[in-house]
Formats: C-alpha cells, structure tokens, sequence
C-alpha cells in the first residue's frame, strides 16, 4: 500500500510516527471532538458540538446550505479561526506523520502550527481567483510550500515535485506554463494549482472547501477526478465541504450533514443519501432537482416565504388529481408561439457571442434554455427582454417584430414581456421600500391610478407567497429567497404572457431553489404564462421544463421536448454534458 | 397537510434577525462612534463663537471690532490689543462668521457641481464620461490655492471671488468620488430594471443614483468643509481674501505674529478656533465614512 | 504593451498642459487696464506705451499672443514684470532651486515616513498603536498649513521654546541650503503637512490587503508572517499609494506657497504672493505654468509606476 516517498524532513513517511500507529490500527487520524466557536462580539456559538472523525484514504463530506458552520470546521481543523469568531469549547487532534504525539490544533502555539500548515494538513479554498496571489507566478506559488517548509535536501529535488505534482493534476510541467500568472489561467486549471499546491508536500489531512463551485459541469467532473485519484494514490484523508448533493454521492464515503452550526446526520454515504434519518436531510433531498425528475421540486404542495416553526410539516408531492386539473387548466390558455428569436447574432467588439440563434417559445409552456458561462445566455436572455440594442437578427412577439431596446418598444410590448435578473442582492433598490420598487412598472405603464396601482402590488406579493404586509420593508431586511419573491412579484405586476427568468435561483440555497422553483410552476400554470428559464443546472429540466434548449459558443444545439433532448440527444456537446452531471 | 416552507437555515436566521437589524442606520452606527461626538462639539463650540460674538461683541467686550482701545501689542482688555490698538477679544469674537459662511457657501458650489458633473459623466459614459475626466484633470493640474492666486490678481480678493474659485476647484475632486460611487450603483441590476422599465433618464439619475450615492457624498462633503475653511484662512492669511480692517481670524494670525513672543493671545486665539474647526469638521466627515461602510450587501 | 500605454499617458499630460496654459493665458486677458501702462507706471508716456505694445505684441488678436506667448515659454522667455520691470526669468530663477529644494527635502523625509507610519498602523489594526496613529494623523490632516506652521514657531522659535528660527535670512550671493538650520521648520511643516495623507492612504489599503483572500491562503500554507507581510500583502498595497504620493506632491507645491510666506522663505511662492499682491500678471502666470508642468510630469510617473506594478496590463490582461 505504501508507495516508496521522497525522504522528507518534516514528514517521515517511515514508520513511527503517531500516524503510522493509528493507521495500523485501522482508527481515525483525525478527531474532532465537541467543537465549539462562538462569535466574541455576542458569545453566540456559530458551531455547537461538533463530533467528526476522519480515516487515512477516506472522504467525509460537510453537507449544509450558507450559515451552516460548515467552513468555520473546515478551516477549525487547520486551527485557523477567522476574525470576529472565537474557541470556546472541544478539540481537533490530528495524527500527523511529522511525529508520535498527536496535535492539538486548538492548542498549538503559531510556530507548530505553521509547520503543520501546508506539510501534514492542506486548505483547497472555494474561489481560486481569489486565493492565488495575481502577483506571484503560479510555478512560484507551488515552490513557495516547498520552500518554506524545506522539502527534500536540494533545489533540483524542489524543482522536480513541482513538476511531478503539476503532472499529477493534469496540468503541463515545463517552465513556460509555471511562468504564467495566474489571471492567464481558467478558472479550471487555477483551481488546479490550487490542488497542487495543497498536496505538493504530501498531506495526511485535506480541506477541500467547495472547490468546484462556479466551474463548469465538464470541468467540474474533471477536478473531481482528478481529486479523487490524488487521494487515493497519496492516502490522504479527506474533508470536503459542499452544498451540492449530487458531488457528494459521486465523491464521499461517508457524510456529514450541518444546519445551523450543528451535526444532524452523520453515516455512509448510501445510507445518509438513500434513508436519512433527520427531518432536515430529508427536507434537503427532497429539494434537489434530479435529472431524471423522481423528486418533482416543481410540483411540491404549496410552500409558504412565511415562517411557522422551521421543522415541521413534510414536502408532499401535490396529488395526481391536483396535477390533472393544472394541466386541464393550462390547456385551455394560449396556443401557438409566443416568442420567436430568428438568427440572432452579437458580438462585443471583434468576439462573437451570439452566432444566429433561432429559438421559439411556446406560450403557455416553459422552455429550459441550458448553458455554460461563456455560453452567451445570459446575453440571449437580455436581447429578448430589450436589455441589449446591439444584436443583429430579429425578436417577435405574436407576429410583431420587438424593438431592440424597451424604450423603443410599445407599452403594452413592454408590459407582455418581463425579465427577472439572477442577483437578488442586486436587483431591487436598497433605498426604496417594495412597494415603490414594485410599482415602477405600473407608474411607467401609467394605466392605473395611484390606488389601483397599489392594490396591484400588493396582489402581486400574495401571488408570490411573500405576503402584502411585506410592502413596506425595504430589500436590506430581507432574505435572498425573499427577495427573489419581490423580484418576481414586480414582474408580474403588469399581467405578462411571457416571463424570462436568468438564472435566477443560481445564487440561492438548494432549498431556497426548490421553493421558488415550485413557486414558478403555480405561477405558470395558474396564469398560463410563456416562460423561459435560463440556467446552467440541466438537472433542472424535468422540474419547470416541458421543451429544452441548448445553448453552446453562442449557438443552439439541441431543441425539443424535455424527453427527447434528455433521453435522446442529438449533438455532442449535450451528450456529453449529460454524461458529466453528477447523480444522486 | 401541515403547511410546509422551502426556507434554508438562512433565510430562518435572517427574518429572524431583521427587526433587530433594521434598528441600526447610519445615523446611530454614526453618533455611537466616540470620535463623531467630540467632533460635533467642537464644531459646535466653535460655531457658537463665531455666530453669536459679532452680535453679543457690544455687551461682552465694550468695544468694536475696529475701534482703537489702547496702544498696540498692549494687555489691556482680556487678552490685549493687537497690531493696530484694537482690542483682540472683540475682533476675536467678530472674526468667524465670514469665515464660515462662505466655506459653507464655497462647498455647497462645488458639491453642486461635482455631483452634478460626475454622475452625469457615470451615467452617460462614452464620450461625455472621457471629456469631463480630462476637463476634470486640466483643472486639477494646478493646486487650488494657486487658481486661487491667479483669480484673485485678476479678478480682486472679493469674497465673491473666493468662493466661486474655492468651489469650482473643490468640484473636479467631488466629481471624482461622486462617479466612481456612481459606477458602483449604475452596475446593479436595479438600475438596468429601471432602463427596462423605460423609466425617463432624468428620473433614473435623481431616484435610482443619487440616493444611493449619499453615503460616499457626505463625507466628501465633510471633507470638502474642512479644506474650504482651511483655503479661505489660508487667502487672508496671505493676505489676499478678507482684507483689512475686517475682522477676521485668518487676516488676525497674519497681521499679529509679528509680536508672536510678546503677546500670543492675537494669534493663539484665532489659530485655536481655527484649529478646533477644522479638526471638528474632519472627525465628523471620518465618522461618517465608519458609518456607512457596510449598508445595503445583505447575504453573499 | 507597457510601451504603448506609457506614450498614451505622456501624449494625455502633454495636451493636458496645453489646455491649462490656455486657460489660463485667457484667464489674464479678464484683468482690466492696460498691461503696458501697469509695467511704465508713472513713467508712462504715448510713446513708450507704444513701445511696450511693439515689444509684447499687446495689438495682436488674443489666439496669436497666446502662441507667441507659448513659444516664449518654451524657449525661456516668460515675458516681463510688470512691478520691476525686469524678465520674469530673472526674477525666478534661483528661487525655483529652492522652491524645489524644499519640496524635495520634504518628499524625502515624508513619502518613507508616511508609508511606515501607514503600515504599522495596519499591522497593529485596532490596537493602541493604530488608535493613536489613526488619531494624530486624523487631527494632521484637519488643520490647514499655516496653522502648522504658526503652531510649530510657537512651539520652537518663540512662545514654548526658542530653539529654531521662525523665519529665514539669507544674504545675497549664498544658497539656502548654507543655513540648514533656517530649513528645519519649513521643511518639518511640509513634512507634516503631507505625511497624514499618505499614512492614512497606506492603512487602508494594507488593511484590505490584508483582508484578501490571497493573504489568508498564504497563512495557511504555512508561511511565516514576516514573509507573508513582505512578499504577498506589501507589493499589492505600493500600487495605489503611488497615485496618493503624486496627488499629495501636487498638493505641496500649492502649500510649499503657505510655507514660504510665513517664513519668509526666499522661494517660488513668495514670489508669487509679491505678484500677486502688485497684480504682476506675467509672473503669476509664469509661476502658475511651473507648477503645472511640475504636477503633470509627477501625475505621469505615478500612472508608470501603477502600470509597471500590474501583472494583468504587463501581460496584456487575462483570459
């Protein structure tokens, strides 16, 4: 099992050490035992009670939605506390291969620490734009952990693992790549760097924090190959942190599942995953889309922004009758094409973004318009709202040929067809209440007067599930979730036919997603609005979608009812795609 | 069926916490730093002095601010006579007001126009934004107490004079802050929902922008205050802005250091009030960038 | 690459320049009278105003003596005073060496001053250190400078103690710096005039540096904090405080006038205030182009500096 290693001074792999012996042992070399931190403004634990033990060879995923606590362990078992947050109860004890006493994180003065820090345990964090130096090559950064902690016995012997480990995450090893900086790097291959730099020096532990978040599915697949295999082949032990569930049966042996800074299920992955015990892990399957469309989080029974007592009651599925009358219902609004795009193209300066894209939308139904970023999507979605004047082609409504930009459109055109935004920090003004953010539309329209036009608003806020006491708080008070309710509610205010949603439960919780995903699905069928919903979670798919649309480099690739395009797809780009996505 | 709701941890945390939250504004994260109530106090010590002693000058001290009391440089009266034979405490009292007026003045011009000329620039962007950045930066090629030498040869050290020149020189910096502050705002989607809305133009800049521009404007503000009054003590210190036999507390320094030695109450005083002024103003324009550093965000 | 950008912003300052020596030679045709008859005075005859009109071309349209005037600048002639009646170049000359002397000194002393101040104050974030820093910097940078100035001779030359002299002799034929002693206020009064703005520009952005992602991934890889200050968080914090240390010069030289007066320090500014005090148009307006052409040049090398600290403009920006 143990490869012949590099003689290192800080880590003897050779037997010995406190990692050696629990490691015959077959015992955890990891224990983290009823952790607690609080915040030292306010005393409030942030992380309770926290028991987790980890295994050479294994992977322990940390499952939990923002505000869990989750990353506050994870960097705790490097015995790092951000500022604003204190220990205040349990330990880590890390069974090192740097010597026979295990070490006490919590404990350790700086100087131990340090030398722990790179060498025996390693932190890949969750954006690496942020975390790599923009002003140090990226061959130096890697070469920094050796040098620092005095790997092997010469220069070349540094040189040489900085190769192999760049070899090892499948990045090219001569000079010219190691003299790049890293805003010359894709997000990929940065979060690569990342990786290397975190096993260079041959780890026991590794922290992986989210690092697949914001990559693309077929990049994301990759990373995690290449994780999985450095893992192995190095026995390290692992502690990866993510939200996503769908990673978590891909990569994880066991899991761990947070809420609110405490552990509520903890087990073998199959067993968390397929009978979980807790009501909140149970509640946060329900709420993950799957490709194949067995959890139908757009057909959950009506869920509610209001809070009663967060436990309670369960996710049902609404009952096939229910289900029948909302098609029957639906049937009876609009026929035929709601929008039609007719070769659409733009570019941003001399790069294409957009190369002819033709796409219809069906009223009364909603279309999945799938892309990566780079993709152009988010680009398509604004120059059918008339956000973007620049694009050469045609957008009509009805028949009508659609202005460029809304300014030039008609009132009632502009009224139609309405545009949601995917930040919902960002798209409602701080300075205005809901009310007056919601009545623009209504003023700029000028058909109501003044009363009717908040009777409107406030219509439009019980249709969202928010309620119409909520008409006069302002945006900073809210939730994410809630505020994408406002957001919606304002894009309903002037009764449309076609609603073009970007993205927008991308920067929500998975459970926040499943609500507003439900939400949208009531919205649709109650009103027989045409929808188009942009996202780059196919998995989405059989939850909102009746028709899915492909979008690669600006073009279209595969059009069609969701079965076809799922089961059978006709272009590469998509077949592979779908290949990619990982599965619960 | 009990009801059911999507709500992560999260959103759980932050209804719960919002009426707490909503408590804090900008106003009470501001007095409840040390430094802004020292800072009100002493501008408003000051202040006080310089707006009620011109008229409570008869009774206080018996003289005028430009009557001769006794010989010069003498310690007759509270705190003696000055150059000239007058009695320093009555020109004491005399000397602010003109001093505060037009700074206030001097920085409410170039508020005006900084804001005006910045965010127009944020918002138009093109070839407008490019020609007020390079007007912006043929004005700030010369120190503004220069322009304001070169004003004053030509145009006469009128008070006039001084604050349009003071103001017009204070708006190219404003106008900088206030475009940058307005480049933040113009890249959130509000701002786009307002465009989609074909909401007219002129609305967006004065309902969308401005409001959210304060924060970075007032303290911009604050500091334009203390430069202001610092540039117009400076000009009658030179010489060359209140002229004699005006009371003023920037001329008074000038003309009595001669005697600095002798007597140091015709100097000390009015450097004191002057100095309390501008330390007050500036701890007031520091304590309110403390306080509105975090507004809006919310959740990541 | 760096190449192209760097002769962009020398083309900029140069038009920039030309702007401001049009303003403000416009700005002088506002002043009422007659330049020639402000110059004769009481000698001024129909014949010798004629003179004067020959000679500065006072009968041309305004576009052509602006030209002529240029040209004169940049081949040194800056016109004549209209108070002695001499070449503004003569009467300037020397006192632009120690106009500059005394900013220089004053930059030398202040910039390392300021930037170390700044850092420490960073690095001790919150501590009693940082408060009295923030403290004394934020009272520097309330008061005007010749309430500096009066403060410090009060403080050294009269009231407290009587150590420094408050103001500054120099006989004819000798330079400034021969009495090194006469420099020490005003050089400590610009010197405090300057430092507050660019220890508080350093704070804030070690400060955010500090805070930076990059930083804390360096501490945990295990790199020593000395390392950490000095390779990951210092080079990105020089960048921006370039920009501050240039607007801060060009705030000086408006200053260094303040200074030069109260000590009567035989300089640019003191020049400038007799002009302006005898309405001598031609050397206010000489003076004034100095000092802009100073500000320019200083502005363009802190725009080079930020370009050569800029990894992404160096290699022509990223993916």
């Amino acid at each position: 099992m143990a490869k012949a290693r590099q003689q290192q001074t800080v880590s003897s792999r050779s037997g010995g050490t406190a990692w050696h012996a629990r490691v015959a042992g077959d015992e955890h070399i990891l224990e983290v035992d009823h952790l607690t931190i609080s915040a030292t403004a306010t005393g409030r634990p942030v992380v309770t009670d926290v028991n987790l033990d980890l295994k050479a060879r294994e992977i322990l995923a940390l499952v939990g939605e923002s505000g869990s606590g989750k990353t506050t362990v994870g960097l705790s078992i490097l015995g790092h506390i951000r500022s604003g947050l204190m220990h205040s109860g349990g330990t880590v004890t890390l069974y090192a291969s740097h010597s026979e006493e295990p070490a006490e994180m919590m404990s350790l003065d700086d100087a131990s620490r340090r030398h722990l820090l790179g060498t025996r345990v390693s932190y890949i964090p969750q954006d690496p734009a942020l975390s790599l130096n923009p002003g140090i090559r990226v061959g130096k950064q890697i070469r920094e952990v050796l040098d620092i902690h005095e790997y092997g016995s010469s220069d070349a012997e540094r040189a040489e693992r900085v190769r192999s480990v760049l070899r090892e995450v499948g990045l090219p090893d001569d000079d010219a790549y190691q003299r790049r900086w890293p805003h010359q790097l894709s997000g990929g291959q940065q979060q690569r760097i990342g990786i290397a730099m975190a096993f260079a020096m041959y780890p026991d532990v590794i922290v992986l924090d989210e690092p697949t978040t914001g990559l693309d599915v077929t990049t994301q697949e990759q990373v995690l190959e290449t994780i999985r295999e450095m893992t192995v082949t190095n026995n390290v032990a692992g502690l990866y942190i993510t939200h996503d569930l769908a990673v978590v049966s891909e990569i994880a042996d066991r899991v761990a599942v947070m809420l609110r800074g405490e552990i509520v299920e903890i087990g073998p992955t199959d067993q968390v995953l397929r009978q979980p015990q807790h009501e909140y892990t149970r509640r946060l399957l329900a709420a993950v889309p799957d490709l194949a469309g067995r959890n139908q989080i757009g057909k959950l029974h009506k869920m509610d922004a209001q809070t009663t007592e967060f436990l309670t009651g369960e996710i049902a599925v609404l009952s096939e009758e229910e289900t029948t009358r909302t098609a029957a219902r639906r049937a009876v609004t609009s026929e035929g094409v709601a929008l039609s795009v007719r070769d659409l193209s733009l570019a941003y300066g001399t790069t294409p973004v957009l190369r002819g894209v033709n796409l219809d939308i069906q009223a009364g139904e909603c279309t999945l318009l799938l892309g990566q970023s780079g993709s152009g999507k988010t680009t398509l979605a604004r120059s059918i709202a008339g956000l973007l004047g620049d694009y050469t082609g045609s957008v009509e409504y009805r028949g009508e040929a659609l202005a460029k930009s809304t300014r030039h459109r008609t009132r009632e055109q502009r009224g139609q067809i309405q545009y949601i935004f995917q930040s919902p920090f960002s798209s409602l003004n701080p300075r205005r209440t809901l009310g007056q953010s919601l009545r623009v539309p209504l003023e700029m329209s000028g058909e109501l007067s003044a009363s009717d036009q908040r009777a409107r608003v406030r219509d439009a806020l019980d249709a969202v599930q928010l309620g119409r006491q909520f008409y006069d708080r302002r945006p900073g008070d809210l939730s994410g979730g809630e505020r994408q309710r406002a957001a919606i509610a304002r894009a309903l205010v002037n009764t449309p036919s076609v609603l073009v949603c970007d993205e927008i439960t991308s920067a929500l919780d998975v459970s926040v997603q499943a609500s507003i995903i439900s939400l949208l699905h009531t919205l649709q069928s109650e009103r027989g609005l045409a929808m188009l919903f942009v996202t780059h979670n196919i998995a989405l798919a059989r939850h909102i979608a009746s028709r899915v649309a492909v979008l690669n480099k600006g073009v279209i690739v595969d059009d069609g009812p969701v079965d076809d395009v799922l089961d059978h797809p006709t272009h590469e780009y998509t077949r592979e795609l779908l290949a990619n996505i990982p599965t619960l | 069926m009990p009801q059911t709701d999507g709500l992560s941890a999260q959103e759980l945390m932050r209804s719960k916490d919002a009426g707490s939250e909503r408590r804090s504004t900008v106003l009470t994260r501001f007095w409840s730093q040390r430094q802004a109530k020292v800072g009100v106090i002493l501008t408003a010590i000051v202040v006080l002095f310089a707006f009620v002693g011109p008229f409570l000058l008869p009774w206080l001290t018996g003289y005028s601010a430009t009557e001769f009391a006794a010989r010069p440089f003498q310690s007759d009266g509270l705190f003696g006579t000055d150059n000239l034979g007058r009695d320093v405490w009555s020109r004491f009292l005399a000397g602010g007001l003109n001093l505060i007026i037009f700074s206030v003045l001097a920085t409410l011009v170039g508020l005006v126009l900084g804001i005006a000329f910045g965010m127009t620039a944020a918002y138009a962007g093109g070839w407008l934004d490019s020609l007020i950045m390079r007007a912006n930066d043929v004005l700030l090629a010369v120190p503004q107490l220069v322009v304001a030498l070169l004003a004053v040869t030509v145009l006469g050290p009128q008070p006039w004079v001084l604050v349009i020149v003071i103001g017009v020189t204070h708006a190219p910096r404003i106008a900088r802050v206030a475009r940058s502050a307005a480049l933040n705002v113009i890249n959130e989607d509000y701002i786009r929902a307002a465009e989609m809305y074909a909401m007219p133009r002129a609305r967006i800049l004065a309902r969308e922008i401005m409001p959210n521009i304060t924060g970075p404007m007032a303290v911009e503000a604050g500091l334009r205050l203390t430069y202001s009054i610092g540039a117009i003590a400076s000009l009658s210190f030179l010489g060359l802005g209140m002229q004699p036999p005006a009371a003023d507390w920037g001329l008074m320094i000038n003309e009595n250091r001669i005697a600095l030695s002798l007597e140091p109450a015709g100097v000390l005083l009015p450097v004191l009030a002057i100095a309390l002024l501008t330390i007050g103003t500036n701890l007031i324009a520091d304590s309110i960038a403390h306080a509105s550093a975090n507004t809006n965000a919310g959740g990541q | 690459m760096i190449v192209r950008l760097i002769l962009q912003r020398l083309a900029v300052s140069v038009v920039i320049l030309l702007v401001v020596s049009m303003a403000i030679f416009f700005a002088t045709l506002l002043l009422p009278g007659d330049p020639a008859q402000a110059i004769l005075g009481q000698q001024a005859t129909p014949e010798r105003i004629a003179a004067i009109h020959e000679q500065m071309n006072l009968d041309e349209p305004a576009w052509k003596r602006y030209v002529l005037w240029l040209g004169g600048l940049l081949t040194g002639d800056l016109g004549v005073s209209a108070a002695t009646s001499q070449p503004v170049s003569a009467l300037i000359g020397d006192r632009v060496g120690a106009s500059l002397f005394l900013m220089i000194a004053a930059a030398i002393i202040a910039i390392p001053v300021g930037i170390l101040v700044g850092i420490l104050a960073a690095l001790r974030r919150g501590r009693a250190t940082d408060t009295a820093i923030t403290g004394v910097t934020l009272v520097l940078a309330a008061l005007p400078e010749f309430v500096i100035g009066i403060a410090l001779v009060s403080l050294f030359a009269t009231v407290v103690f009587s150590v420094l002299p408050a103001v500054t002799m120099q006989p004819p034929g000798t330079q400034v710096w021969d009495f090194p002693a006469q420099l020490i206020l005003p050089v400590l009064v610009l010197v405090l005039v300057v430092s507050p703005y660019i220890a508080r520009m350093m704070r804030a952005t070690m400060l955010e540096v500090l805070d930076s992602g990059y930083v804390e991934m360096a501490r945990l890889k295990g790199v020593p904090e000395r390392r950490v200050i000095l390779r990951h968080a210092l080079p990105h914090a020089i960048g921006p405080v370039a920009q501050v240390i240039a607007i801060q010069l060009a705030w000086m030289a408006g200053g260094v006038v303040v200074v030069e007066f109260l000590f009567r320090y035989p300089g640019l500014g003191q020049a400038l205030i007799e002009a302006v005090n005898y309405r001598d148009v031609m050397v206010v307006v000489a003076i004034t182009m100095i000092v802009a052409a100073v500000y320019v040049v200083v502005n363009l090398l802190a725009d080079i500096i930020g370009i050569l600290t800029n990894p992404k403009l160096r290699t022509g920006g990223g993916q």
